[in-house]
């Protein structure tokens, strides 16, 4: 059997990689990629968790989050796409309308 | 080392490496692509862990859902200014530092933690059957936020059609 730490080391390490993604990509696309591996990394640990309790609750809420991973998705690319055709970039440091 | 632990060491090796591939590939369609392994290899884990339905949901909804979504949307922003440009921004040292402290507390975290995180022998049988225990749980225990997760979406899908609508 691999112990459920295991699944949390993975779990930490794709979460990390997530992270770097979102920090310095400058392609919105891959950012909200990035975002998604951070949503798989959180899927891990409910899942091993629930393994190891025995419940199915864990899944549920993995359920929730891949709800919530579509939506984000969704509504993400939904505004990459007007931003695109404003701007004609989707670079995430040249998107500074709101930056004095 | 049981061809459990074989399968565990495979997956999860596939999925950091792919995972390293989204965040350092230049052209966002390698990117997709990677993500796409990576999600795989996670429905395999998924498979491991007796989640039978979230595995297929993983493909179906993941992989032929968002992924296509993805790569429609790279499709219709311009690839080849972007494939030319300089792919991370000028914070790429200090965001990958912080990252990597992220990475040594949740690691330091989770070593000082792990005799709670040991796998107890639960009868292999008790997520059996999978599909039909998660609908029971889902509708019986969380049927106000599955109620709410319905409308999150449909509020989702009108601000994305809004957003995409052309003008």
């Amino acid at each position: 059997m691999v112990p459920t730490s295991h699944y949390l080391f993975l779990s930490a390490a794709l979460f990390t990689i997530g992270v770097i993604g979102v920090l310095t990509r400058r392609n919105l696309i891959v950012v909200l990629m990035s975002i998604e591996l951070i949503f798989n990394a959180v899927n891990i640990n409910l899942i091993a968790f629930a393994r190891q309790l025995a419940s199915v609750d864990g899944h549920v809420f993995a359920i929730f989050v891949i709800t919530d991973a579509a939506a984000e998705a969704a509504v993400g690319l939904g505004i990459l796409i007007a931003f695109f055709r404003n701007r004609e970039t989707i670079n995430a440091d040249e998107i500074d309308l709101l930056k004095w | 080392m049981t061809f459990y632990q074989a399968s565990f060491y495979f997956f999860a090796a596939v999925a950091v490496a792919s995972a390293l591939l989204v965040v350092t590939r230049r052209n966002p369609v390698h990117s997709a692509i990677s993500l796409i392994v990576t999600l795989l290899s996670v429905a395999g884990l998924y498979l491991q862990l007796q989640a039978e339905f979230l595995a297929a949901v993983q493909i179906i909804l993941y992989i032929g859902g968002v992924m296509v979504l993805f790569l429609f949307v790279i499709l219709l922003v311009r690839l080849e200014v972007t494939v030319r440009q300089e792919p991370f921004n000028r914070q790429l040292w200090i965001a990958g530092f912080a990252a990597l402290v992220l990475l040594a507390e949740l690691g330091v975290a989770f070593y000082l933690a792990r005799g709670g995180f040991s796998l107890p022998a639960a009868p292999p049988t008790a997520l059996q059957p999978n599909t039909e225990l998660i609908g029971r749980t889902l509708y019986q225990n969380y049927l106000l936020p599955f109620e709410i997760a319905s409308l999150l979406l449909l509020v989702a899908m009108m601000g994305a059609v809004i957003m995409a609508k052309q003008r």
